[in-house]
C-alpha cells in the first residue's frame, strides 16, 4: 500500500506508550525510532520544533506531535477497534477526561510521589481529590472506555502503571488499594489486557530508572520531555 | 428540530473563553439561551454543572453537560455536522494541526499572558518572553493564508480569537506590550481580517466591560497578595 508510519519516542514514557498502545489497537505497523531526551536529534527538532518533545507520529512524513492529538489522529485515520467513543457527547466527555488527566494529574501525581514531608502531605491531599473523581467517574465500568480500553484509559496508563513504579521506589502512598478499590482494579484489569501489556516497558527498567533519578533530586521537578 | 431549544449556554458576556462557544453557536446558526454568571459569588447551578473545574464556558444540551471550551467546540462542530457551517477541517491532517495549535495558543501564549498580566519580577519577565515566542511562531503559522482555517474562519481562527480582541487590554491594564504590527505583520493582517468578520463583529463585549473585568482581576490578585503577607 506504500504507507510509511514511524514513530519517533522514548519506551520508558507513559506518553509514547499511550501513542503505541493505540497503534497496536489499530493493526498500524510501523517503524519505532528511540530518542535519546539527554542528546536530541536532528530528526526530533526537525519534526517537532515548536516543543521538542516525544511522542511524534511520522504518517508518509507528515509529523503530528502531542500524544492527544495523535490519538485522535490514529482513531479517524484507521479502522479497527474505535479509541474514542461515536456518540458527540461520549466523545466529549471521552476528551473532558483526557484533558483533566492531562492537565491536572500527571504533575499532581507526580509531585506526590517525589516529595518530602509537610509539601508531601500537602500533594497527597490534592493528588486525592483528583483520584476521587476519577474513581467516581470509572463507577462499575471494567474500563472508563466500558467494556473496552478507550481513549481515557490509553491516557491513564501513567496512572496504572507507572505510579505504581515510584511508588515501589519512593514508598509513597497515592494509589492504594485501600484509597481508591475500584482505580486500584481498573488499573490492575488495564496492564493485563494483551495489547496494553505487549506496550508497557517492563517494570524493572521502570524502577530502575526511578531508583537513579532518586539519588537526584534536582531532576525531580516535573518536567516532562514528552507530551 | 434538532433539540436547539433546550440549549443553554453558562457564562459571562466578557469572558474569552465563553466567547469561543457563543461564535461557534453563531456560525452553526444554532438558538441557545444565554446564562450569565457571577464568578465572583459561584451559583449553585454552576457549581452543580462543572464541579470539577468551577468555570465557564458550561454548555448544557438536552440536560447533559459538556465543560471546557474546546471541547465544547469540538463536541458542537461534530453534533450539528451536515448542512451546518464546519469547524475544524475534515482531513485527518489539517484537523490534527487545528488542535496542536489551538493546544499551544492554550498553553505558551495564554500561560504567558497570565503570568505577564499577575507576576512580577522574573515570572512576569518570562511570561511577557514566552507570550513573544508563542508570536513569532503563530506568525509564521498564519502566513500566506487569510485565515487558520483558509478562506472562512474555523475552530483555529476562533481558538485563537480572544488574542485579536482581548490580549490589548491585558496588555494596557497589565502594563506591559508585546503586541507590534511590523513585528508581525501577518498575524496583524489576521486580527484586523478576523474582526472585520460580521459574526464576531457583532458578538464582541464593549472595550469598557472587558477593561472593567481586568482591572478586577488585578485588583482582586493585588489584595490576594497583600492578605498573604
Amino acid at each position: 500500500m506504500g504507507e510509511e508510519v514511524k514513530l519517533i519516542g522514548a519506551r520508558g514514557s507513559p506518553f509514547n506508550c499511550r501513542v503505541e498502545i493505540a497503534l497496536k489497537l489499530k493493526g498500524v505497523e510501523y517503524e519505532f525510532i528511540e530518542e535519546d531526551l539527554a542528546n536530541k536529534s536532528p530528526l526530533l527538532l526537525k519534526y517537532n520544533p515548536v516543543h521538542k518533545k516525544i511522542p511524534v507520529l511520522l504518517h508518509n512524513g507528515k509529523p503530528i506531535a502531542e500524544s492527544l492529538v495523535i490519538l485522535e489522529y490514529v482513531d479517524q485515520t484507521w479502522e479497527g477497534a474505535s479509541i474514542l467513543p461515536q456518540h458527540p457527547y461520549e466523545r466529549a466527555m471521552a476528551r473532558f477526561w483526557a484533558k483533566f488527566i492531562d492537565d491536572k494529574c500527571m504533575s499532581a501525581l507526580w509531585n506526590a510521589c517525589w516529595s518530602k514531608g509537610k509539601e508531601q502531605e500537602k500533594a497527597i491531599e490534592e493528588a486525592n481529590e483528583l483520584l476521587k473523581l476519577l474513581e467516581n467517574e470509572l463507577k462499575d465500568k471494567k474500563f472508563f472506555g466500558g467494556d473496552n480500553i478507550g481513549l481515557v484509559d490509553i491516557v491513564a496508563d501513567f496512572i496504572a502503571y507507572w505510579v505504581g513504579a515510584i511508588q515501589e521506589v519512593t514508598g509513597a502512598e497515592v494509589l492504594t488499594k485501600e484509597k481508591f478499590p475500584k482505580l486500584f482494579e481498573w488499573a490492575r484489569e488495564f496492564i493485563n489486557c494483551s495489547i496494553v501489556k505487549e506496550k508497557l516497558p517492563p517494570r524493572d527498567h521502570l524502577t530502575g530508572f526511578f531508583r537513579i533519578k532518586l539519588e537526584a533530586p534536582d531532576t525531580l521537578k516535573y518536567n516532562p520531555q514528552v507530551r | 428540530m434538532s433539540g436547539t431549544r433546550d440549549l443553554k449556554l453558562l457564562g459571562t458576556k466578557e469572558s474569552l473563553f465563553t466567547h469561543r462557544v457563543v461564535w461557534a453557536l453563531k456560525l452553526k446558526g444554532i438558538e441557545y439561551e444565554f446564562i450569565e454568571v457571577d464568578l465572583l459569588n459561584k451559583s449553585p447551578l454552576l457549581l452543580e454543572l462543572n464541579p470539577v473545574h468551577k468555570k465557564v464556558p458550561v454548555l448544557v444540551h438536552a440536560g447533559k453537560t459538556i465543560c471546557e471550551s474546546l471541547v465544547i467546540l469540538e463536541y458542537i462542530d461534530e453534533n450539528w455536522k451536515d448542512g451546518y457551517y464546519p469547524l475544524l477541517p475534515q482531513d485527518p491532517l489539517a484537523k490534527a494541526y487545528a488542535r496542536f495549535w489551538a493546544k499551544f495558543v492554550d498553553e505558551k501564549f495564554y500561560q504567558g499572558a497570565t503570568a505577564a498580566f499577575f507576576s512580577t519580577g522574573e515570572n512576569r519577565a518570562k511570561g511577557i518572553e514566552s507570550v513573544a515566542e508563542a508570536l513569532q511562531v503563530l506568525e509564521g503559522e498564519i502566513q500566506g493564508k487569510k485565515f487558520f482555517g483558509g478562506e472562512t474562519i474555523g475552530f483555529l481562527d476562533i481558538a485563537v480569537g480572544w488574542i485579536a480582541y482581548w490580549f490589548q487590554f491585558v496588555e494596557e491594564v497589565g502594563d506591559f506590550k508585546v503586541m507590534n504590527s511590523t513585528k508581525y505583520p501577518s498575524f496583524d493582517s489576521w486580527t484586523k481580517q478576523f474582526l472585520q468578520v460580521s459574526i464576531i463583529k457583532e458578538n464582541l463585549p464593549p472595550p469598557e466591560a472587558v477593561r472593567c473585568v481586568f482591572v478586577g482581576f488585578k485588583n482582586m490578585a493585588f489584595q490576594a497578595k497583600n492578605a498573604e503577607n
